[in-house]
């Protein structure tokens, strides 16, 4: 979680100083979701996807943090060479596959891949993210009426963090209890917490477990919230929400929340916690300083990857 | 090889068996495709032979909802399966283009090659007869508009098999149109494991030498008929089959005309915009020096296609329309 947190900080800082262009979407306050339903995951076997918020799970899934950033800053060392950006980071290898920009367009991809496993007779759990933003779009339903008609061994997990871009969840959602969308397709949905890492990885586990041996979907809504705007070029958030509001919401900061309890269950010294901190911090600027030295693409390139076996017209 | 004499639609089908019975990672989906054979009958029998017979499930019935299945298809495809996914209609596959232009057509550029989508997108497109407005578009100038995706219109029985075993075994989604007039045309098919129409080569299918006729999809038979009108006339047309929109085979097209120094482009799609008038203005700029005369374009009418059988023969370009170019030429 911290080092999602001081990686998410390191890509604001690279944002404002226009080493990072376009739009950029930080995991900031929502990394104990992430976090606790990765841990209960088959690493390299078991699919995940989400939308455009997608730094923090490739950071835990095993993929190379100076490949994600230098992918954040369009260059040539990054998992797409530069050709994707904050908004699509891949690392199929690990099993990761994006990073996709179209409000709910994503989730039918999500539907397809726990179609595949299925297809394939393979025991693969597949978690599709999206935001309560992405709960309202109709090719969602369409993708929960299928996966419950073919009985597709995929989670949805919708992130509600309270916000689809600047507008608050009741001025966009009539049913504000998302975790309904999945009840009229029979699928079992709950609502459960997403900033107690240690209670999101226990309900991930049992949920995790329950797909991959009944092979059904399930859908869970995880209540967070986004501790930054929507995107880095989000600067009125007092436009949908108070100071007020968002320091009350800080209390409940995921990582504030497990230091809390590790004190007091004496599981870890202050100290510990301290030097673990000055180690994410150091590693996070090591990462930064590679990115950075990575070369931006060459013109040529541009023409690269349009096809896998031919090259499109050249010339403008 | 085998050769025997097959329509269309029989060429279709026995590639799409073919392919699956090749490989187990090859599936069909769309709306009424198996237990109801599909509309047009094109995976006639197929429901009964996989997923009945062989307890298979390679031919898969879907909801309704286009962008949904073709969404699935695609999340499918990145893991390495290929679907072959049926449109009932072309048309409804514009409820499908975010899925298929936002996320489809972008994948192996937004991975930088990580991925692939190794996927058939199929079905009849352009006007078959008194669908009327909503069911009768000819899109592929749409899709051939489009990086990162390879757009077909084969014309005759033979590229049907060998096009579409090729469609198949591409790893980029591949649009594949079938004009509904050419479903029950015959002819002889050469048949094999791999015979195989590479994409990007456009065909002679009658020599001339004073005009080049250049058509793709069913338009390509009202060029033929055209040119035996002309040929009662004592003139020699050229008709070249485009069949790949993209990638798109210029040098044939760009042979035909330095031979006989006058073209027409003839397709079905709107004339305004329609991928005829990127063909015509490929050749006007490549070929100024060997042009007799302006490059003619025969176009569907710029209408919405209307219901009434009277009104719809006047949108679709005919052999008239085609001979009427003719003579404007000079």
């Amino acid at each position: 979680m911290v080092l999602i947190r001081r990686f998410e900080d390191k890509c604001n800082i690279a944002y404002r100083q226009g080493l990072v262009g376009g739009y950029m979407h930080v995991y900031i306050g929502m990394e104990a979701t992430a976090v606790g339903w990765n841990a209960a995951l088959k690493p390299g076997w078991d699919y995940v996807i989400t939308a455009y918020r997608d730094h923090a799970q490739p950071l835990i899934m095993g993929s190379d943090p100076v490949k994600v950033m230098a992918e954040i800053m369009g260059r040539s060392g990054g998992y797409s060479f530069g050709k994707g950006g904050s908004m699509h980071i891949y690392d199929i290898e690990n099993c990761f596959f994006g990073g996709w920009g179209i409000v709910g367009g994503h989730t039918p991809l999500g539907a397809g891949l726990a179609f595949a496993a299925k297809y394939r007779k393979e025991d693969r759990v597949t978690i599709c993210y999206l935001g309560d933003g992405a709960s309202n779009a109709g090719v969602f339903f369409e993708s929960l009426n299928m996966a419950a008609l073919w009985d597709l061994p995929v989670i949805f997990i919708i992130e509600n963090n309270e916000f689809a871009m600047g507008t608050r969840l009741e001025y966009h959602a009539a049913d504000t209890q998302l975790y309904k969308r999945g009840e009229p397709f029979g699928i079992k949905s709950e609502r459960l917490d997403g900033m107690d890492v240690l209670q999101v990885k226990a309900d991930a586990e049992r949920i995790v477990n329950w797909v991959r041996e009944n092979q059904k979907p399930y859908l869970v809504e995880v209540m967070n919230y986004r501790f930054a705007g929507h995107g880095a070029a989000d600067n009125d958030r007092q436009l949908y929400r108070t100071k007020e509001e968002e320091d009350e919401n800080t209390k409940r900061d995921p990582i504030a929340r497990l230091e809390k309890y590790l004190t007091e269950n004496n599981l870890m010294t202050a100290e510990k916690m301290e030097a673990i901190n000055v180690e994410i911090e150091e590693r996070v600027e090591a990462i930064y300083e590679e990115a950075v030295n990575s070369p931006h693409p060459e013109p040529h390139e541009v023409y690269a990857h349009v096809y896998s076996d031919m090259e499109p017209e050249k010339g403008h | 090889m085998p050769t025997q004499e097959l329509s269309y639609r029989d060429a279709l089908r026995m590639a799409l068996v073919e392919e699956i019975d090749r490989d187990q990672n090859v599936f069909v989906m769309g709306e009424d495709i198996g237990r109801y054979q599909g509309t047009f009958r094109v995976t006639e029998g197929l429901f009964q032979k996989y997923n009945v017979e062989q307890n298979d499930w390679r031919i898969i019935d879907t909801p309704i909802v286009e962008p949904g299945f073709t969404g699935i298809a695609i999340g499918a495809a990145m893991t390495g399966l290929r679907p072959v996914v049926e449109m009932m209609t072309m048309s409804f596959s514009i409820l499908a283009l975010d899925q298929i232009i936002n996320h489809a057509a972008k994948i192996h550029y937004m991975t930088g090659g990580q991925s692939t989508v190794p996927m058939v997108i199929r079905g009849p497109g352009g006007a078959a007869k008194q669908l009327s407005a909503q069911h009768s578009h000819s899109l592929e100038g749409w899709y051939a508009h489009c990086p990162g995706l390879k757009v077909v219109a084969p014309a005759t029985p033979q590229d049907a098999y060998s096009m579409f075993k090729q469609a198949v075994r591409d790893d980029n989604p591949v649009i594949f149109t079938e004009n509904p007039g050419l479903y029950t045309i015959k002819g002889e098919v050469t048949t094999g494991p791999d015979v195989l129409q590479p994409f990007g080569k456009a065909q002679v299918l009658r020599e001339g030498k004073d005009l080049s006729l250049v058509a793709y999809s069913r338009m390509v038979h009202v060029c033929l008929e055209v040119a035996d009108r002309l040929a009662e006339e004592g003139i020699s047309a050229e008709v070249v089959d485009v069949r790949s929109l993209l990638p798109l085979d210029t040098e044939t097209i760009y042979q035909s005309v330095r031979k006989t120094n006058r073209a027409i482009v003839v397709y079905e799609d709107w004339k305004s915009g329609g991928f005829g008038a990127e063909i015509a203005s490929r050749i006007s700029e490549d070929c100024f020096d060997d042009l007799d005369a302006p490059v003619g374009r025969v176009g569907g009418l710029n209408v919405p296609m209307p219901y009434s059988r009277v009104l719809e023969l006047e949108c679709i370009p005919n052999a008239d329309d085609v001979m009427a170019a003719v003579r404007k030429l000079g």
